[in-house]
């Protein structure tokens, strides 16, 4: 006697619990120590916290604790991908507060790592990017065999490959020879043959484009509202560049434009960054033309420092002095009670502040793709955490 | 162009009656309960349109009060800063939030809260952001007392870098 058998599954109870999920804090994708709680419906994220702070040292109270100089090396570790910017932020609020003159040949230098920081910092994002797609491991090589000899050029300057320690208030801390200006010349004259491969490699790619078109799009109101900057801010088509806009260092001098994108998804934001890289080799290929000769009455030192004190004491008051770092606005809010060490010194980090939208990037999305557009953010848990 | 502060002050005073600023140093300092008044008629004004929030900072100093810093900017304009500070007592330091106002405000204010404990009403989700949920006390404030305090006050090369 057959009995008939109720159905596994009656469709009137079929429902499906809301999962949390954590991403991270131990997790490749995440660039670091940076947790995503993720509510998800099926694979859709309906909700996404990030949660971060796993590396936090507390990098404004070292800094109030010592001397304004003595606060460089740390900077370094901020966004470790970019130390030069680093420096070069804290810098420009220091001159800010001190009213330092710079010396000439030290502006130059100034921007051409500046520019060689930011070709740096984009090489490694996308190759990270294609990573977080799927592409493991060979856009990424790619884009480290170039990084690499950057930082060779880094580490001839300053020392150090990563952790510069280079710029200072009123320039730079060792001048550069004509064979590294030399050198320097041929990487920009060679750097586009790299792009080119790497663009082709990669824009006319179906499953590139398949996988960050309208993925992750962030609306221009809401990215102006939400403080974002860098290339985020300009992949939705705003034109705000501090570069232009401040117009800080001698950046008025060379001729560059600033590249933008037109919707704001993650595609818009790879390629704004591969357009920068193109307008960071113009104004590489100006200054390198432009740069002052070191002038014989003067020591190396005086060359690339000029007439900054060795020993820095500014009067009371408040300056807040802000950079296009590679990420987009570094600042350095520095308040002083005329000792030798600041009474505040504040960091304003563009990576934490542009996981601000996070969230709102990441609903309606699926897991994959969450960890694309926190990918296309570009995150340095160094300078998110401070 | 941006009107130079005083005349900054005068404009704003006139749009919005009962207001009253003071300069110091080219910063506007804004009654704390008059910040949102002041900063949505900066944000929404077609002549100031000052639309970036671009820092904030809290900084204390004790023993009687705890200041928070603002820089706007516009990025439709491309002018500012425009500085705007709020001087708030140091017992329960507490201050509208600005997320309302502009989006970018909320991490910011969670690191003033978590770092000085600067309360900020109206904010969506004010939490601990850098240091733990179960951590006690504001560790960027000048009387912090650290966890080896003793160590650092007995150890004179403590201050080497000085």
């Amino acid at each position: 006697m057959a009995t008939r058998q109720a159905p596994l599954m009656p469709e009137s109870v079929l429902q499906s619990d809301v999962l949390e999920v954590n991403l991270g804090p131990q997790h490749p994708s995440t660039h670091g120590v940076f947790r995503m709680i993720a509510s998800l419906d099926g694979e859709t994220i309906v909700k996404l916290k990030p949660c971060f702070g796993y590396m936090h040292r507390n990098h404004e109270q070292i800094a109030e604790g010592i001397t304004y100089i003595a606060s460089f090396p740390y900077t370094d570790r901020l966004d470790y991908l970019c130390s030069m910017t680093n420096n070069f932020g804290l810098a420009v609020a220091i001159e800010k507060l001190g009213g330092i003159p710079i010396s000439e040949r030290g502006e130059y230098i100034r921007v051409i790592m500046a520019e060689l920081t930011r070709l740096v910092n984009h090489t490694a994002v996308t190759g990270f990017l294609l990573n977080d797609m799927g592409a493991f491991g060979t856009p990424l090589l790619y884009a480290f065999r170039e990084r690499e000899k950057i930082l060779d050029l880094f580490e001839s300057a300053s020392g150090s490959r990563m952790m510069c320690n280079y710029i200072r208030p009123g320039g730079v801390r060792e001048d550069v020879t004509d064979a590294w200006l030399d050198r320097a010349r041929g990487i920009v004259r060679e750097y586009p043959r790299f792009l080119d491969e790497f663009e082709k490699l990669l824009r006319d790619n179906e499953i590139v484009r398949q996988r960050t078109q309208n993925v992750g799009v962030l609306p221009k109101d809401l990215a102006v509202s939400a403080s974002i900057t860098g290339p985020m801010l300009r992949a939705t088509g705003v034109n705000y560049d501090i570069r232009k806009v401040d117009g800080y260092s001698i950046y008025p001098r060379f001729n560059f434009k600033v590249p933008l994108g037109s919707i704001g998804d993650v595609f818009d934001r790879y390629y704004v960054r591969v357009l920068e890289m193109r307008e960071s080799l113009k104004i590489l290929e100006q200054a390198l033309k432009d740069i002052p000769k070191t002038s014989p009455h003067l020591s190396p030192k005086g060359q690339a420092m000029g007439k900054a004190p060795r020993t820095f004491k500014p009067a009371k008051g408040e300056a807040y002095g802000r950079i296009e770092s590679p990420k987009g606005e570094l600042g350095f809010f520095l308040v002083s009670d005329g000792t030798p060490r600041p009474y505040r010194y504040h960091v304003r980090a563009p990576s934490f502040i542009n996981l601000t939208i996070l969230e709102d990037m990441c609903l309606g999305h699926k897991v994959a793709d969450a960890i694309v557009i926190l990918g296309s953010v570009d995150i340095v848990l160094g300078e998110v955490d401070r | 162009m941006l009107l130079p502060v005083e005349e900054l002050k005068t404009t704003l005073e006139q749009l919005l009656p009962g207001l009253t600023l003071t300069v110091e140093n080219s910063v506007l300092v804004v009654p704390p309960a008059q910040l949102t008044g002041v900063a949505r008629c900066l944000k929404d004004t077609e002549r100031f349109r000052l639309d970036y929030l671009s820092n904030l900072a809290a900084i204390d100093y004790p023993p009687e009060r705890i200041e928070v810093i603002y820089h706007l900017y516009s990025m439709a304009h491309k002018h500012g800063p425009v500085i705007l500070k709020v001087k708030l007592p140091r017992e329960n330091p507490t201050v509208e939030s600005m997320v309302p106002v502009w989006r970018g405000a909320e991490f910011q204010e969670r690191e003033a809260y978590d770092l000085y404990g600067v309360k900020f009403d109206g904010h969506p989700d004010l939490r601990r952001i850098l240091m733990w949920d179960e951590f006690e006390g504001y560790p960027m404030r000048k009387d912090y007392k650290h966890e080896d305090q003793d160590a650092l006050d007995g150890n004179p090369s403590g201050s080497a870098h000085a």
